[in-house]
């Protein structure tokens, strides 16, 4: 087995994804402290001529697989190949990302190649050669440490928790093309529909502010909506909104919603029930709006205001909008 | 129509924990239930049965012996019958190990249709839904928020980036579930009607997985708090004089607009 890194790349019409880029930072940390090298692999549907991109991030070797069978991303199409490029390769880690396509794949590879598995992990350290893995457990109530007895130890990424590899000095890689072991998909798409669009995804949101239950009632979210865009941020919500019909449920922030980890997250009448804290208690700085001192968000804001969410809320947007146009 | 719901049971997960020696001190964990995930896809299943009532559901868990208290509220809510794995030590297995004893059951009882959650509120490493699936050679579908069935295919709707989807897939599968309309409560006709439903027991020998598999591949060997958030400051004065300090603080202490 090698020292080598193997990093599942992610891209969507030929551009990858950020999830790609913290992939290889990360990869190539620690590629370099095992004495191994960063591959890469990249899977879909008119994705050769981008791969060669990825060698300027850190990736010496790219392997692409190309075909009109990956056009839509499923399981059990693209694990396959992916299978049968670990076994011949032989890296001693794989990387994905904790996304749809990594939690996805992730379990196929370790199921197949009966190997470790550490999903969503937060941190990596390498020390005399081994392993140790950092990751949330409990819905974030405790932080645990991995220790892999087997290799390779497949990983899927936490989004946001590492540094992205930045460009480098144009590095060429090879490129190697894979025959893909073609299977026909066991699922059939027969509807999509897309949410309101231009909008900034909540996971990649630098910013993101959530209302809860104290805005009173859905005509009163276009307030949070407008803070959240004079801030180039995203709206989230609680599940008690979401619950009500207020808001969709791809704003619910929390356990059973998604995890947000912006530079400023901002709860306007949201109580601070724990399901809401681990979805977004390690943002960098928190802020909270609500009428009840006691109200547990409290303990985890850096700042509040006591206050009508209703009222602070347009003179915060106005303040901020201020302070944009004078640049 | 037989449908397997597989439920792992957690500490409540709205209350805090404690860790100690490494571990979470299970003396204050007042009580344990369904993983969340575990009752949607139970919910799910559930409703399956509203509009078919011929449709089976067998709950099937593996837990020390405290897991009995949540198969029967299973049960309450709705499930037909019940196959507990005992094991004491299911929390050091890994998650290989996890689905092979349960794919080595699933064989045993039979299934048109499997559940799982799509992660346990524990170790949340989402792992034994799909290998389970693997394993038994069937379609998975990850994440599903409902599922309806028409004949031998199954209809399921998940979020994805963007928006939603819904996705066709043929009997047998496997499905896990992300979310659901709020898991029903069990009625008190519900409550009495589960002690009369069947229990089986097994233990994992009995299930004859190879040894070699029983060795985890991965071990836990540290746990600690998540590092706790000191609470900040509170503003004063009127909200006016409120909001505008916010915005400094935000801008010159917090540097973050
Ligand atoms: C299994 C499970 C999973 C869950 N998953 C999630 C999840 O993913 N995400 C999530 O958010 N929740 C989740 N929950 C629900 C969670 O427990 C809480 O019920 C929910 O977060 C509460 O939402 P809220 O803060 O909007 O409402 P409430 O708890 O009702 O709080 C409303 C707050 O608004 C304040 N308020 C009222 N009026 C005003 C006003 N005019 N101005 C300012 N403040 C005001 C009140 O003081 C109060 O603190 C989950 C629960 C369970 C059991
Ligand atoms: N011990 C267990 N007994 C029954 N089902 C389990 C067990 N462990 C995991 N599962 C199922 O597998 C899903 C994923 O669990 P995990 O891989 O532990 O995150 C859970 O939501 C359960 O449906």
């Amino acid at each position: 087995m090698s020292n080598n890194i193997l990093v599942v790349a992610e891209q969507a019409d030929g551009k990858f994804k950020s999830i790609t880029h913290q992939l290889l930072g990360e990869a190539s940390r620690v590629a370099q402290q095992m004495g191994g090298i960063v591959e890469a692999v990249v899977m879909g549907q008119g994705v050769k001529d981008s791969a060669s991109q990825l060698g300027a991030f850190g990736a010496r070797k790219v392997y692409v697989a190309d075909d009109a069978a990956l056009a839509r991303f499923d399981g059990s199409v693209y694990a396959p190949t992916l299978i049968e490029l670990v076994k011949r390769i032989q890296p001693k880690m794989v990387f994905l990302g904790a996304t749809p396509l990594g939690l996805a794949l992730a379990p196929r590879l370790a199921t197949h190649l009966q190997s470790a598995l550490t999903s969503d992990i937060t941190g990596f350290a390498v020390s005399d050669g081994s392993v140790r893995v950092t990751r949330p457990v409990y819905a974030g109530r405790a932080m645990a440490v991995y220790e892999p007895k087997t290799f390779p130890l497949i990983a899927t990424l936490r989004q946001n928790a590492f540094a992205p590899a930045t460009s480098g000095d144009g590095a060429q890689c090879d490129i190697e093309t894979l025959a893909v072991t073609a299977t026909q998909p066991k699922t059939k798409v027969v509807e999509t529909s897309k949410s309101a669009s231009g909008k900034v995804e909540l996971n990649e949101a630098p910013v993101v502010v959530s209302g809860g239950r104290g805005l009173q009632g859905p005509e009163n979210f276009h307030l949070v909506e407008e803070l959240a865009s004079a801030l180039g941020g995203a709206a989230g919500a609680t599940r008690a909104v979401v619950d009500a019909g207020w808001r969709p449920y791809a704003e619910q922030v929390g356990q059973t919603g998604k995890t947000v980890s912006p530079t400023l997250y901002v709860a306007a009448g949201v109580s601070g029930a724990m399901q809401h804290l681990v979805g977004m208690k390690t943002s960098k700085v928190i802020v909270a709006i609500n009428k009840d001192p006691d109200a547990p968000i409290f303990k985890v804001a850096d700042y509040g205001i006591v206050g009508d969410a209703l009222k602070i809320l347009p003179l915060l947007t106005d303040e901020i909008r201020k302070l944009k146009e004078q640049g | 129509m037989k449908i397997l719901v597989f439920i792992k049971q957690v500490p409540d997960t709205a209350a805090p924990l404690f860790v100690k020696d490494n571990q979470i001190d299970a003396s204050k964990i007042d009580k344990y239930a369904a993983s969340p995930y575990d009752e949607y896809a139970l919910e799910q299943a559930l409703q399956i049965k509203d509009k078919d009532a011929s449709t089976k559901i067998t709950l099937v868990t593996m837990g020390p012996t405290r897991v009995r208290e949540t198969i029967m509220q299973g049960l309450a809510m709705g499930a037909d019958d019940a196959l507990i794995i005992k094991a004491d030590d299911a929390s050091e297995m890994d998650g290989l190990a996890v689905a092979h004893v349960l794919a080595a059951a699933a064989k045993k009882i039979g299934y048109d249709l499997i559940f799982t959650g799509i992660k346990g509120v524990d170790d949340d490493q989402g792992w034994v839904g799909i290998a389970l699936g693997e394993l038994l050679g069937l379609p998975s579908v990850s994440g599903a928020r409902s599922t309806q069935l028409q004949g031998t295919t199954a209809r399921v709707t998940r979020d994805v980036e963007g928006g939603k989807e819904t996705l066709e897939v043929a009997l047998p599968a496997l499905i896990t579930s992300s979310q659901a309309t709020e898991p029903r409560y069990p009625t008190l006709k519900g409550i009495m009607s589960a002690k009369k439903k069947q229990v089986l027991e097994w233990d994992v020998p009995s299930l004859g997985v190879d040894s070699s598999i029983m060795q985890p591949r991965v071990q836990m060997v540290k746990l600690d708090m998540p590092p706790a958030r000191q609470s900040g400051r509170l503003l004063q004065g009127e909200p006016q004089a409120q909001v505008k300090e916010l915005v400094r603080l935000l801008r010159e202490q917090a540097k973050v607009i």
